[in-house]
């Protein structure tokens, strides 16, 4: 067979659909765009677009609608937020759960492009609705988190937003802007007949103090859960362990950002024809990361450097950002280090013996490796190497901080509150064992129970590593257990309107870096100057903030240009409204006055 | 003499009808050889492009053969001209623009080349284009005996067709045998389609690329039809991914 050629692939190839395990918002979003999803937004509107509509015209228009809205919504949080917590319309929870009605449920869920993944929905649903016969649940697939999101706003607007969703708290940030969009789960949490562990559950539901606590409080803000975890994950570096070896070095028990450094350069020593002396080949990318959003608020934590503030003050562009990006593209100029939205896959390089260090999810497990279940690349191309999975590098080993992802699932408000509480039964039921256990097992994934990871299935589970390259395999089974023991060492990134751009500004920063440094431009004060200004009003970070530099960034009016046409004859009937309205007080009061 | 005229005539008239029909034999026998545009000043040659190392930058002049989506002012297309094929991935464009671009249309791209995953393009990022004056619409090439060679990479991107291949088997999430997948079973309708097809013993994978052609259009609904066994003839563009992946823009019953 042509080593050209890949027969018989049976992962989609293209970048767009190659969402795999891709981090958004916080965690998972992606390539594709796949996308691919080197620009998430802007694959995922490209998917609204193309969802049923046929026309181009339309296509457009309903792009820059849900771009719209959520530039609506947007406003409207900012608004309400002045007044303190927002009202929600309060869902009651009913007494008795009807029976003898037909509920149909809508679940959008996100695989990664695993069969395996979507068997186990069918299945839940197949077994929930065994349980419950008078609920259906009707299934929509998603392979990418960013087009769930832009889904859900649109239909927030026609109040058409499904029942159950897979989400990230990011955008629930955004859903909430919609009124009493998302229920607060507090007091289902809390319902003795169906809420966790409830009593009148027909399924083994964790009660909630079986909901690993650090993974439950990524779902709280503003006061109240809105979402309960669904998978977690977190990111690991698969490690081409064979050539860390031939260059001379042993891998220490936690990598260090110098070490993988040190590595990566010493692996760029090349043959007199050109190839590298390590591999032999003419490719070598020997540090790739996945998500770049992901390094750089990794590496900003473990400096304890400015990020944002709960409240959503941004500090991203601060000193220690440029001295990391000074350091990325130093590595960049040199080859040693590239990202998946310049090149392509981390796992496809690691696994053609073309990289040393791929950084990549947890829930990529699958992917990574020689023998890994999931391969992208001919059979001819693959080369066999020993595979370490270890933790992301660290600048202080002793307390390494790794970022924790993973789906959690939401439920929308709906006007039959019988509805909803079929929602959260259904949601709830993705909490038991039998779902937890299965899903986990897909990936790298871990279950969000106590009561799951401590079942005597999930045990024997891992203590079965390596018995074979599918159910066992062990680069998924060590990924999972690098979350299992570290789970303390996790964080998230604080939830606001606006923290999902925050986000997608602090991976494009490295990308923008990297791929400038790459194309001959001088990485200095200059080039960062432009790129903090160019990067804050690209992602409208440059509104409110008070840690950005005065001089490196222009204010919001600036960055915003001109008012729009649409903005000004708002703003112009906003104002002749007041006119008409001081008018009519102005003569009702003249009249009350002749009266007398 | 009008008996000589009428011969002279008649004579005149066959021998200029065989020097028409021979005329038309040597056009006949010359037409498939394309005329290669000289390009303008520095603009690159086909060979130029692919001899320019990854992150250079790089001028051509090209023919837009399809357009794959356009959101956000970035468009994506396939192009080609008389010496080979150039993919442009989130070229900056207009709506305006984008509208202007129909197959054949001319335009000539400043940009830097780029590679994922084994596909050679255009990186739209800092790129700018101009339409131009011309026309070309490249016809197919017939790419089905260069299936499983070496030299198939040198089409990269090109238009072509692959011709009396048999649609093979693949297996859904159950273990059902099918002839098409929603990307690797993993998916739904409105997704990416993949299916097998094989030649002289060999089974390769092929694309209909839902951004490129959606749900709505022929290919994706024949595809949809296809039965194990079917043999078919295809067109379509040879996108890479870590080797070939054809992206279809047409299946039909074999000839």
């Amino acid at each position: 067979m042509s080593r050209l050629f890949m027969k018989n692939s049976d992962v989609s190839p293209n970048r767009k659909s190659v969402v795999r395990y891709e981090n958004f918002g916080d965690k998972v979003i992606t390539k594709s765009m796949a996308e691919r999803t080197r620009n998430m937004m802007a694959r995922a509107e490209e998917a609204l677009i193309k969802a049923g509509k046929v026309t181009y015209r339309t296509k457009k228009a309903s792009a820059r609608a849900a771009r719209l809205l959520a530039l609506v919504f947007s406003l409207l949080f900012s608004l309400t937020g002045c007044h303190g917590k927002r009202e929600q319309r309060t869902f009651e929870i009913p007494e008795t759960f009807d029976e003898a009605g037909k509920y149909e449920i809508t679940f959008w869920a996100k695989n990664d492009t695993n069969k395996t993944q979507t068997g186990i929905y069918k299945k839940a649903i197949s077994d929930f609705e065994k349980l419950y016969p008078n609920i259906t649940v009707n299934l929509r697939l998603y392979t990418d988190y960013g087009k769930i999101y832009n889904d859900v706003i649109t239909n927030i607007a026609t109040d058409t937003t499904p029942n159950v969703c897979i989400t990230y708290p990011d955008h629930i940030a955004t859903y909430l802007t919609g009124q009493d969009s998302v229920v607060p789960l507090d007091d289902l949490f809390a319902d003795e007949k169906y809420g966790l562990g409830g009593g009148e559950l027909k399924f083994d539901s964790p009660a909630q103090d079986e909901i690993i606590p650090k993974f439950l409080e990524e779902c709280a803000f503003g006061g109240s859960h809105y979402a309960i975890p669904y998978m977690r994950s977190t990111e690991a570096c698969y490690v081409n362990k064979d050539f860390v070896e031939k260059l001379g070095y042993t891998l220490p028990e936690m990598l260090t950002w110098d070490f993988v450094w040190e590595v990566s350069e010493a692996a760029m020593e090349k043959n007199a024809d050109g190839t590298f002396k390590l591999n032999g080949q003419n490719v070598l990318i020997p540090f790739i990361y996945k998500s770049t959003d992901n390094m750089m608020i990794q590496m900003l934590r473990q400096k304890g450097a400015g990020y944002s503030t709960d409240d959503g003050e941004i500090q991203i562009f601060n000193d220690t950002t440029k001295e990391l990006l000074e350091t990325i593209a130093k590595h960049v100029k040199t080859g040693a280090f590239s990202t998946f939205k310049i090149g392509g896959y981390p796992a496809n390089f690691l696994n053609a013996g073309q990289c040393i260090f791929a950084i990549d999810s947890t829930a990529g497990a699958t992917w990574m490796g020689t023998h890994a279940p999931l391969i992208d690349i001919s059979e001819d191309k693959l080369v066999e190497f020993e595979t370490a999975v270890m933790e992301i590098p660290q600048f202080d080993p002793e307390h390494p901080q790794m970022i924790s992802q993973g789906p959690s699932v939401c439920v929308f408000n709906k006007a039959d509150k019988q509805e909803v509480l079929a929602s959260w039964l259904f949601a709830q039921y993705l909490l038991t064992n039998d779902v937890q256990i299965a899903y986990s097992q897909t990936e790298g994934y871990v279950p969000v129970t106590s009561k799951a990871q401590e079942s005597e299935e999930y045990q024997d589970y891992l203590q079965r590593e390596g018995e074979d390259n599918v159910t066992y395999y062990d680069v998924k089974l060590k990924a999972a257990k690098l979350l299992l023991s570290h789970t303390e060492d996790t964080f998230v990134t604080p939830v606001f309107n606006g923290s999902a751009s925050l986000r997608d500004a602090a991976g494009q920063l490295i990308e923008t870096t990297t791929k400038s440094v790459r194309r001959k431009a001088t990485a200095d004060d200059a080039f960062f100057k432009k790129l903090y200004t160019d990067t804050a009003s690209l992602y409208h970070l440059d509104q409110g903030s008070a840690q950005m530099d005065p001089d490196a960034v222009v204010t919001g009016a600036e960055a915003l240009g001109p008012l729009p046409l649409t903005s000004k004859l708002l703003l112009a009937a906003l104002a002749a409204a007041w006119v008409l309205i001081a008018g009519y007080l102005f003569l009702t009061g003249l009249r009350r006055k002749n009266r007398k | 003499m009008k008996k000589f005229t009428a011969v002279l005539l008649t004579a005149s008239l066959v021998v200029a009808s065989a020097s028409m029909a021979m005329a038309a034999e040597t056009e006949m026998e010359t037409e498939p050889t394309l005329t290669v545009e000289e390009k303008s000043e520095g603009v690159m040659t086909h060979d130029e492009y692919v001899a320019a190392a990854v992150d250079d930058e790089v001028t051509i002049e090209t023919y837009v053969q399809a357009k794959q989506s356009w959101w956000e002012d970035k468009a994506t297309l396939y192009t080609q001209d008389q010496e080979g094929a150039y993919f442009i991935y989130n070229l900056p464009c207009s709506e305006e623009d984008y509208e202007k671009l129909e197959v054949g249309t001319k335009i000539r791209v400043t940009g830097y080349k780029a590679e994922f995953n084994g596909e050679i393009e255009i990186d739209g990022e800092g790129a700018t284009f101009e339409i131009l004056d011309g026309e070309f619409i490249a016809e197919p090439l017939d790419a089905t005996e260069l299936l499983g060679t070496d030299e198939l990479i040198d089409h990269q991107n090109e238009f072509v067709t692959f011709k009396g291949m048999t649609v093979e088997a693949k297996e859904d999430a159950e273990g059902n045998e099918v002839a098409f997948l929603y990307k690797d079973g993993s998916g739904q309708d409105g997704d990416d389609l993949y299916f097998d097809a094989s030649v002289n013993g060999e089974t390769y994978t092929f694309t209909v690329e839902s951004y490129l052609c959606d749900n709505t259009t022929d290919v994706y609904n024949a595809v949809k039809e296809l039965k194990v066994g079917d043999v078919i003839d295809m067109e379509g563009f040879l996108y890479w991914y870590e080797g070939v992946n054809p992206h279809i823009t047409s299946v039909t019953a074999a000839e």
